[in-house]
């Protein structure tokens, strides 16, 4: 397998504070993998630098094609959907509306009409709701919403920010269960950042563990898990 | 009765001017959270240009498609060389950057053209409109192309790519990028857009208040009190206040004794004053609905 997405030496600074020093990882093309951390940890601030939403040096390198230099909507528009944490909603919009700008830079607009639907027949609810403002949906169905949007762009490769943060856990496992399929059936290649490290271990099949902002630990999820001191930390038993 | 209906069609023929700039002055706000406070003189100057092409002979309507066409380019060369190295700075800085580009325009607008009043044709003419003492054909003019214009608007924000990309762009920036849209495009593009709706109401209002290069300086304070009034993230709204505060203005000089055609202009802030003590949004503007 190649590797889709290389990160080198990543360092990333808020102002005068360095958040990330000197991270690298690399994602094979259609995996599935999981950042786990505590808080403050530099899973989002990762996620962001990814995007170039931080400032930050160090090499990122995406299907052969260097990331640095390059403006949000234009890493996007190369095919990597992030959603944010706070899932980043439209909030006055409506839900149809936000599920059309997911598709704003495609220029395929048969493709899109069908691809709503889709997006309708994994989410049954985003359709019931299709023509109420985004932000009356309750958090569940708006992280529905988030992840759908990020759909559209058809991505190759999909970053999640604290997909579970405040859901239930019953919604929690339902999302996680249809990520899972997207990756599986729409082929797409997934980084999930977790505080819930429990059910981002059963969902990946790669893991890293980053700790004040380096990389500690990566492997196969399975193995991180039964690691005693990931256990301890994370797990919690 | 005669007279109050005679009022209230006058307000709102002044009034649909207002709106117009009100909207020129919604569309940067939304754009960039900041009032334009040379919305005014922009729209002098593109009056201006289209004077200038009539003078050299070029017919009414081509000089006004062409004036739009060169006030959106305008619009967009501003914000590119002054706005956008601006985007990041405070508040103070943005403000003087208006008030520069507002002595800039008028000063040169007055070296070009000089500032003796000149008269500007009207495409509509001057004669009661239907025959009805109440109106001329110019001001019902002036409220065809306002409410014209705001159905293109509205139609454009819906029913476009681009409108809704400029819709998220405005709503949540950071967002906006996450889908891939180019915000900072969004942002000249809304310049533009304002820039040719500000020639729009320069064109319109002309024929009634003269052609000179301080023309524009009273009819921007009633924009931007219709822009507030109405709710300044809701170009609808924009558009409605500019009606409400020209009705008002003008039955307040009518009928309060002592108001006369001086004191209009306090009572008509002294309104919007009150109108936002209790609708601090104004009246249209959006109270997001939000589950947290």
């Amino acid at each position: 397998m190649t590797a889709m997405l290389n990160v080198k030496d990543l360092r990333a600074y808020y102002g005068q504070v360095q958040a990330l020093h000197g991270l690298s990882f690399a994602l094979n093309e259609g995996s599935l993998t999981t950042l786990l951390g505590a808080n403050g940890a530099g899973k989002t601030t990762t996620l962001r630098a990814i995007c170039n939403m931080v400032r930050s040096t160090g090499a990122i390198e995406f299907e052969g094609k260097s990331l640095s230099g390059r403006s949000t909507e234009n890493v996007v528009r190369l095919g990597i959907a992030h959603v944010p944490q706070g899932r980043g909603t439209f909030t006055t919009m409506t839900v149809e509306e936000n599920l059309q700008l997911g598709a704003i830079t495609r220029s395929d607009s048969k493709n899109i009409v069908s691809d709503i639907e889709r997006m309708y027949a994994h989410f049954p609810v985003l359709k019931e709701r299709h023509t109420q403002q985004a932000g009356t949906l309750s958090g569940g169905e708006q992280q529905m919403l988030a992840v759908a949007r990020a759909l559209m762009l058809r991505p190759r490769l999909m970053l999640l920010d604290e997909p579970s943060f405040g859901l239930a856990p019953l919604i929690v496992r339902d999302l996680f269960k249809i990520l899972g399929k997207i990756n599986r059936e729409d082929k797409v290649t997934i980084l999930v950042v977790e505080q819930n490290a429990q059910l981002a271990l059963e969902l990946a099949d790669q893991a890293y563990v980053i700790e004040t902002g380096k990389i500690v630990m990566s492997g196969n999820a399975k193995e991180i898990a039964s690691n005693e001191d990931v256990r301890k930390s994370y797990l919690g038993y | 009765m005669e007279l109050f209906t005679n009022q209230v069609l006058a307000g709102v023929a002044t009034g649909a001017i207002y709106a117009c700039m009100a909207l020129a002055v919604v569309m940067i706000y939304q754009a960039i959270d900041h009032l334009n406070f040379a919305q005014g003189e922009m729209a002098m100057f593109s009056t201006f240009i289209s004077w200038q092409l009539m003078q050299w002979g070029i017919p009414y309507w081509w000089a006004f498609l062409a004036t739009l066409a060169i006030s959106f380019a305008g619009g967009i060369l501003i914000e590119r060389l002054l706005f956008k190295p601006l985007a990041k700075a405070p508040v103070l800085t943005n403000v003087a950057g208006f008030i520069a580009l507002f002595a800039i325009v008028n000063s040169v607008a007055g070296l070009i053209w000089d500032f003796t009043i000149k008269q500007y044709p009207t495409p509509f003419g001057s004669s009661p409109f239907l025959g009805s003492q109440l109106i001329s054909t110019h001001q019902a003019g002036m409220i065809g192309v306002t409410l014209l214009m705001l159905v293109g608007l509205y139609l454009f924000f819906q029913f476009t790519r681009i409108g809704l990309a400029m819709r998220a762009a405005a709503a949540l920036p950071e967002s906006a990028r996450l889908v891939g849209v180019n915000t900072s495009w969004m942002i000249a593009l809304g310049w533009g857009m304002a820039s040719a709706i500000g020639a729009v109401a320069g064109i319109l209002i002309a024929p009634v208040v003269f052609l000179e290069p301080n023309m524009m300086g009273g009819v921007l304070v009633y924009g931007f009190a219709a822009a507030v009034l109405g709710g300044l993230s809701s170009p609808l709204g924009a558009v409605i206040g500019g009606f409400l505060v020209g009705v008002f203005e003008n039955l307040a000089g009518t009928y309060i004794p002592g108001v006369g055609n001086e004191l209009k202009l306090p009572i008509a802030l002294a309104l919007i004053i009150t109108v936002l003590v209790f609708k601090p949004a104004g009246l249209f503007g959006r109270t997001i609905v939000k589950r947290v």
